[in-house]
């Protein structure tokens, strides 16, 4: 068996690539579905509506696919520039701390700011902190040569030891009965309910239009360009005139924000306060996601609602029959895998000898 | 008449729509050089391929001393006796000699090498064939020539009587290309058989005794290499006559555009030591030289990816920009040395390309924004002025052919968007005619022909010889002998880093480039 690559790759069978991909994990993962005892078809219902058969079910898939989708947009951005930020966990992490920082803290010291003029300055402390957090090992891989995918690995752990330092010190909420939990947000600063009786909030609002902004600078910018180009071709890019390490750190910038503000959203819209279990891998889905999305931020929003969809339909639907929910993170994973390998086939063709 | 050793019949090779091979019979005789004539994408490679066992034939059988060849097994090829020297070579850098001809040879379960054996049967081959090597010699420390040598004797130690050579005088100077010839005249009178892959007419008729001639595929002559022409041999490898280009030198050289002065750069085999050269307006200054001795440092110094970091380097009285978008601006066009790597960005379209040097300038964007209905109509003018062909400015320049990618790169270098008006824009269906091109001031040339078909290397020619016409300084860096001196009004040659005078192109006989290349008497200039 060989792999040959093919003239020309056609446009819908990329488009059509994803949607394969999913439709044959789903075929794989009915048969764990089967091995688990279960009848596929009441699964694969259950999960569906779970996921997105009620007002209820639907705003709790927006609601999780709201961070999704920002360390999505962080993944999509850095990867096209071949910048592999594996960190998005770790920068979601620092992003909710600095939010925390600005917008609880301070409570009562006197540092009396309109709420408004508050609210702007923890969303730009947490893209900051996120955006800093990836500018080390972007610097290091763009001067150094140092490989980007083991020092963002490294720093989530490093990140999530410092959070729990800070919860158990600094940021410590003294009336929560000794849980790890840090004081929370000023009541002003919570992003309101985008429907009500639901945890939806307007987070999704940003996190769509980050997503639109993202696609139109990628599309329509000259900095697009050079993201693409130094992801494509950088000895190109720079033939060309484009500086790839500064091309490299504003990549950077962009995409540890990006991941620094799902932190902060999903503090000021969700939890009110940060613990250490806030993120179930928020990060590392993000990826999953983009991949999903051939690193499109228009397809991260859909990939987004896909993956939330089947995380929150795979709780209802194992309460009924008893499929364990880590179907969820199996069909995650395989669909990545089935996406890759789909990825693959619009560009070869498999030639058996 | 002596026996053939090889035999292909009907060798036939698809690849999807493409056919590569379509229907060819071949024989190879004894004590034969067989040279394989074609332009790139003609189906030379994919024959030795098949040959060799890398591919296998959709049709079609080969037979080597009168037995067939088991398909697509390289392992079969090398125990019939078939060895390939290929183009690129395939030898590990930090062993030596004698290590890289045994690796591979000996089966992995012995536990002791047998050094002192292989080593008399190495030095056995040499003097057969008149190759002498020094066994313990690193091959990283061997000249290029040297390690074709090694690539040569890896094959015959393995036993090949068919030696095959890809390509094999594209990395060597005249006089190392010389000793090559002797080599092979003194394997074929031992009864060995060659087949000689080539695109350069002159040494083909040099070495062969007989010439295939392949097109689009097909094999569309055979014939005895004496009594026949290169103009026989270039209408058949293209199809029909060629002019072949013809020097014309310049008519009025203008004043100094371009002036390097003691200038270093660069460590290792890409640096440049000292090098002063003069670009005058209204002149070629063509550089020749092996490649690996500095040509991608004085490239890239001109174009603006590598710094100076002694001496002095000017443009036009000002120190030069060491900048890309900068240099574009100023009118110095690039066209570098690989198109692929290096010349566009594959994944990304056309009309993106075309524009890519210049996007930061007003013409094609404005506070951070592309003006892209700017770039696309300039892409057009582009593609239309330069003949570019294969999609429109949509398609990723990775489909565009070796001759239109370096069309586009030749035409976004030479063609000013200032053109570009208002009402153009309105009027989008542009007259190529129409279309004036705004001569740059400087125009850099870094092999721009390597891998082009006879007719896309005219037109390339061409147009930088009337770039020099209407005033531009060409500097033209190029591997290929046969194009530095028809270009150059002026010839340097590159040793190590170091450039001899840049001499009028009449004083240099090619004996003296050669040796110039070669390192020998590299500061005297020329020797008539």
């Amino acid at each position: 068996m060989r792999l040959e690559k093919r003239s020309h790759s056609s446009s819908a069978a990329m488009l059509l690539a994803p949607l394969g991909a999913v439709a044959f994990t789903l075929m794989i993962s009915a048969l764990l579905v089967l091995w688990a005892g279960a009848p596929v078809g009441q699964t694969y219902g259950l999960l569906l509506k779970g996921g997105f058969g009620s007002v209820f079910a639907l705003s709790e898939t927006l609601t999780r696919a709201i961070p999704l989708m920002l360390t999505g947009l962080a993944a999509a951005v850095a990867f096209k520039a071949r910048l592999f930020n594996i960190g998005a966990e770790g920068q979601l992490y620092v992003g909710a701390m600095a939010a925390v920082a600005v917008g609880g803290l301070h409570g009562g010291t006197g540092f009396d700011l309109p709420p408004a003029l508050l609210f702007l300055l923890m969303m730009l402390a947490a893209a900051l902190a996120g955006a800093l957090l990836l500018l080390g090992p972007a610097l290091m891989k763009a001067k150094l040569g140092v490989d980007e995918v083991v020092t963002t690995l490294l720093l989530n752990f490093i990140v999530l030891l410092l959070v729990s330092l800070m919860l158990d010190g600094p940021m410590k909420d003294p009336s929560a009965m000794g849980w790890p939990q840090s004081v929370a947000l000023l009541g002003d600063l919570e992003l309101s309910k985008l429907i009500e009786q639901t945890r939806v909030h307007t987070g999704l609002l940003w996190a769509v239009a980050l997503a639109v902004g993202l696609w139109a600078l990628m599309k329509y910018t000259v900095l697009g360009f050079d993201i693409r180009a130094v992801g494509a071709n950088p000895r190109a890019a720079a033939f060309a005139g484009v500086s790839v390490t500064r091309t490299v750190v504003l990549v950077a910038l962009l995409s540890g924000g990006l991941a620094g503000l799902a932190g902060a959203i999903e503090v000021a819209g969700r939890t009110s306060y940060l613990t250490l279990d806030m993120s179930p891998g928020y990060g590392y889905s993000g990826i999953v996601i983009a991949m999903l999305a051939g690193l499109h931020p228009l397809g991260v929003v859909l990939g987004s609602v896909f993956v939330a969809g089947v995380l929150v339909g795979a709780d209802s639907m194992s309460r009924v029959v008893g499929v364990p929910t880590y179907i969820a993170d199996v069909i995650v994973a395989t669909s990545l895998i089935s996406v890759l390998v789909a990825t693959l086939l619009t560009q070869y063709k498999v030639k058996l000898k | 008449m002596p026996e053939p050793v090889l035999t292909l019949t009907g060798i036939t090779k698809r690849f999807g729509d493409l056919v590569a091979n379509d229907h060819i019979s071949l024989e190879l005789k004894r004590g034969e050089v067989l040279a394989l004539l074609g332009e790139n994408g003609a189906g030379k490679s994919t024959l030795v391929s098949i040959l060799f066992g890398h591919y296998t034939a959709d049709a079609g059988h080969i037979e080597v001393h009168g037995k067939p060849l088991h398909p697509g097994d390289p392992k079969a090829a090398l125990a019939a006796g078939i060895g390939m020297v290929h183009q690129h070579f395939t030898l590990a850098d930090n062993l030596s000699v004698l290590d890289n001809v045994m690796m591979g040879s000996e089966p992995l379960w012995q536990p002791f090498t047998r050094h002192a054996q292989a080593r008399d049967k190495l030095m056995a081959v040499a003097r057969q064939f008149g190759l002498s090597v020094d066994p313990k010699a690193r091959v990283g420390s061997l000249s290029v020539g040297e390690r074709q040598r090694v690539e040569i004797l890896k094959a015959l130690y393995r036993g090949a009587r068919i030696l095959i050579l890809d390509e094999p005088t594209a990395v060597l100077t005249p006089q190392e290309s010389e000793n090559l010839f002797e080599v092979l005249a003194h394997m074929v009178a031992q009864g060995l058989s060659i087949i000689f892959i080539s695109h350069k007419l002159g040494e083909v008729l040099r070495v062969s005794n007989r010439v295939a001639v392949l097109r689009g595929g097909k094999l569309v002559a055979q014939a005895s290499a004496l009594g026949t022409s290169q103009a026989q041999l270039a209408q058949w490898m293209v199809g029909h006559a060629i002019d072949a280009p013809v020097r014309r030198p310049a008519k009025s050289v203008g004043e100094a555009v371009c002036v390097l002065r003691q200038v270093s750069t660069g460590a290792g085999r890409e640096r440049l030591n000292q090098v002063s050269l003069n670009l005058n307006a209204g002149e070629i200054v063509a550089i020749a030289g092996v490649s690996g001795n500095g040509q991608v440092a004085l490239a890239e110094l001109l174009c603006g990816t590598r710094q100076v970091s002694s001496g002095e380097l000017t443009f036009l009285g000002q120190a030069m920009p060491p900048h890309p978008a900068e240099l574009v601006a100023l009118g110095v066009a690039r066209i570098p040395e690989d198109r692929h790597a290096v010349g566009v960005v594959g994944d990304l379209p056309v009309w993106e390309n075309a524009v890519s040097e210049r996007l930061r300038s007003p013409a094609f964007s404005r506070w951070g924004w592309v003006r892209r209905a700017h770039a696309r109509l300039y892409a057009k003018q582009v593609m239309d002025a330069f003949d570019v062909r294969g999609g429109g400015p949509l398609v990723p320049a990775r489909a565009l052919s070796g001759g239109n990618m370096q069309k586009l790169i030749l035409g976004r270098a030479l063609m000013h968007p200032s053109l570009i008006a208002s009402d153009s824009i309105a009027n989008s269906s542009t007259n190529p005619a129409m279309v004036q091109r705004n001569t740059p001031r400087l125009i850099i040339a870094h092999q721009p022909t390597w891998g082009l078909d006879i007719g896309a290397v005219a037109y390339v020619q061409a147009q930088l010889i009337a770039a020099r016409d209407a005033g531009a300084a060409v500097l033209v860096i190029s591997d290929d002998l046969d194009e530095v001196l028809t270009l150059g009004d002026r010839v340097a040659v590159m040793h190590a880093g170091e450039m001899t005078a840049a001499n009028p192109a009449l004083d240099w006989s090619r004996e003296a480039i050669g040796l110039a290349m070669a390192g020998v008497a590299a500061h005297s200039g020329a020797h008539p």
